[in-house]
């Protein structure tokens, strides 16, 4: 081993750096286009992010503005409604990881174990589909579904009973029901893929010794699939942690009406909300900031339990 | 005879017998509960809107009318839109399908220098951005605002892609392939076009898909970045109808009988328009499925 990478060592060293780069120029021209849009689109905002720690004005620009501390995060922190928007954005995620989560790996269990090719086949076509739809369109459906005025919802409902119809979508305490529940609905089936993919690469002289030796499918699918599926998972969770506070924004923006905002109004709505309708760039900008880091904060905290936990880590 | 038999058969094999019926029944009452919703909306988008008000449409339509689809097609901002879509969707994804491929080539190259660096600053950007303002600003700063092109570019390389990709060039094709290439004398340019990209078709189509749903499903990018109604993509038409609730007066057109009848109209017209709107991928990925599960397995198993 050591003395392996002392050999390809003294390849590299061998030809100077310099002249590896200049044998791979076609690799650098091909890269290019990328890095610069990457400059351009993702590395300039970040360094724009200091105008959260300044009053910006167009004429000064992100350079020249004014700096004034922390009187941004200072007026958020301060206003009444900071508290509720951050538990909201918390609640939202748990709770969406909570539910979202473990469902897509019972199902490709499930998938996995269906004997019938066909059938098989055409299930998971029909699982995917509604991850095709946009979110837009998705809002647009819970709205009629969910309306009090001929909604299905409240059709089955007072087929059932019920007295009065409800406008769920007003409703502040329906909003992360609806929400979870038609996150599971759009990508339950689609998040089954991976899971998918992995079982089908499990070795099947494994299955087939574990059926010589007794193991029904509950025992084998616990024994020999789910063992096989951590690594995936553990990936798969500290990605969902890493992303969650950033892909909440649409939906909660389309089913937010002015009477659910009480559960409705996250971190991200309000960050559109205060910087493109009333333009409010830096105080805009710094309650970005904070939801950034408090989930780069949160990606590395699950990062490293994982790591500890059971030695799979994505950084 | 033939009924103890069958009995004793079952009863040996019971828990994995009644485990692949229990699964089987219970996967089909999943599939039936997900493609309800979309079913419905299907038959209420041909139906008579008191008849699903009343809610009598559950398993098939009732009174058929078309009138949902002709206030829809009518409408000038769904059918621009819809133009606009088709062109902002081809266009994105050509541009962002070259760039994910040709970085992930590149950078699954163990012998570039500097490849771990630049998986690096690639990396960085999925965690970490300057935010909603600082990209507005810097997107308005390089005068791209209303143009296809604040639709596109500032989405920059999709690193997710951009992993899976390259995922896909280190596992799939074998290493001997480049070195004889050149030994052939083929430079690296003709390698990337002569061998790589004909053996990349799978994760290609997976890519051309993934790109193409995201482009076509867009709307908050161009609901910041463009401001002119008659560049609106189809998604930002049906905001207004489904979201917003706004029925517009050429689709309301000559209509008799007040508001309980315009309020009738307009859900219609909301089905038509989610039929309308959603049906293009809905028929585009069942075609690439193979190539796409194929293509997404290769880039994902052995990762």
């Amino acid at each position: 081993m050591g003395k392996e990478r002392k050999s390809s060592a003294a390849v590299m060293s061998k030809e100077g750096l310099g002249r590896r780069i200049l044998k791979h120029w076609e690799f650098y021209l091909l890269l290019l286009p990328g890095i610069l849009l990457t400059i351009i689109f993702k590395y300039i905002p970040i360094y724009g992010v200091q105008i959260a720690f300044r009053d910006y004005n167009a004429m000064d620009g992100f350079f020249g503005s004014p700096w004034v501390g922390l009187k941004w995060f200072q007026r958020f922190f301060g206003s009444y409604n900071s508290v509720r928007m951050i538990r909201n954005t918390v609640l939202l995620s748990l709770y969406s990881i909570l539910w979202t989560f473990p469902i897509p790996i019972i199902l490709a269990l499930l998938i996995n174990q269906i004997k019938n090719k066909k059938f098989q086949r055409v299930s998971q076509t029909i699982l995917y589909a509604p991850h095709f739809i946009s979110v837009m369109i998705l809002c647009g459906m819970l709205r009629i579904f969910l309306s009090p005025y001929g909604g299905l919802v409240n059709v089955i409902a007072q087929a059932l009973g019920a007295t009065e119809p409800i406008s769920f979508i007003d409703s502040a305490s329906a909003f992360r029901t609806i929400y979870i529940a038609s996150s599971i609905w759009q990508d339950a089936g689609w998040g089954t893929i991976i899971y998918i993919a992995t079982l089908s690469s499990v070795d099947a002289t494994l299955h087939e010794a574990a059926k010589v030796d007794g193991a029904n499918t509950l025992q084998r699918i616990f024994h020999i699939d789910i063992p096989e599926l951590i690594p995936v998972i553990v990936i798969q969770l500290i990605m969902s942690f890493g992303n969650l506070m950033n892909v909440g924004f649409e939906k909660a923006f389309l089913l937010q009406t002015s009477l659910n905002k009480e559960t409705s109004e996250i971190i991200a709505t309000y960050v559109y909300e205060q910087g493109m309708l009333k333009a409010m760039y830096s105080f805009s900008t710094a309650v970005g900031l904070f939801n950034t880091v408090v989930n780069i904060i949160l990606l590395l905290v699950v990062n490293k339990v994982c790591k500890k936990l059971s030695n799979v880590s994505f950084i | 005879m033939m009924k103890t038999q069958k009995k004793r058969k079952t009863g040996k094999l019971s828990s994995d017998k009644l485990f692949d019926i229990c699964n089987c029944v219970f996967l089909l009452l999943l599939v039936l509960i997900v493609a309800y919703p979309l079913y419905y909306v299907l038959i209420a988008s041909i139906s008579d809107p008191y008849e699903v008000y009343a809610g009598k449409t559950f398993l098939l339509p009732s009174k058929i009318t078309l009138e949902g689809y002709a206030r829809v097609f009518k409408e000038k901002s769904i059918a621009l839109g819809y133009l606009n879509s088709i062109y902002y969707t081809v266009l994105g994804t050509l541009v962002s399908v070259a760039l994910i491929i040709t970085t992930g080539y590149c950078v699954s190259k163990k012998t570039l220098p500097f490849r771990k660096t630049i998986m690096i600053f690639y990396v960085i950007t999925m965690y970490f951005g300057g935010g909603l303002i600082p990209t507005y600003l810097v997107v308005a700063k390089t005068g791209l605002l209303n143009s296809v092109w604040s639709l596109i570019l500032p989405g920059g390389v999709a690193v997710y892609n951009v992993i899976v990709a390259r995922t896909y060039f280190e596992s799939s094709i074998p290493e001997e392939l480049y070195e004889a290439a050149a030994i052939d004398g083929s430079s690296n340019l003709g390698t990337f076009f002569k061998i790589a990209l004909p053996l990349a078709k799978p994760i290609l189509a997976v890519m051309v898909i993934f790109t193409m749903v995201a482009y076509w499903n867009d709307w908050f990018t161009a609901l910041i970045y463009m401001s002119e109604k008659n560049k609106y993509p189809l998604q930002l038409a049906l905001r207004q109808i489904l979201i917003q609730s706004q029925a517009t007066a050429t689709m309301m057109g000559n209509m008799d009988g007040g508001y309980a009848e315009a309020n009738k109209i307009t859900e219609l017209i909301k089905f038509a328009s989610i039929v309308v709107g959603a049906v293009p991928m809905l028929i585009a990925y069942p075609f690439v499925q193979k190539y796409f599960e194929k293509g997404f397995m290769a880039g994902a198993v052995k990762g």
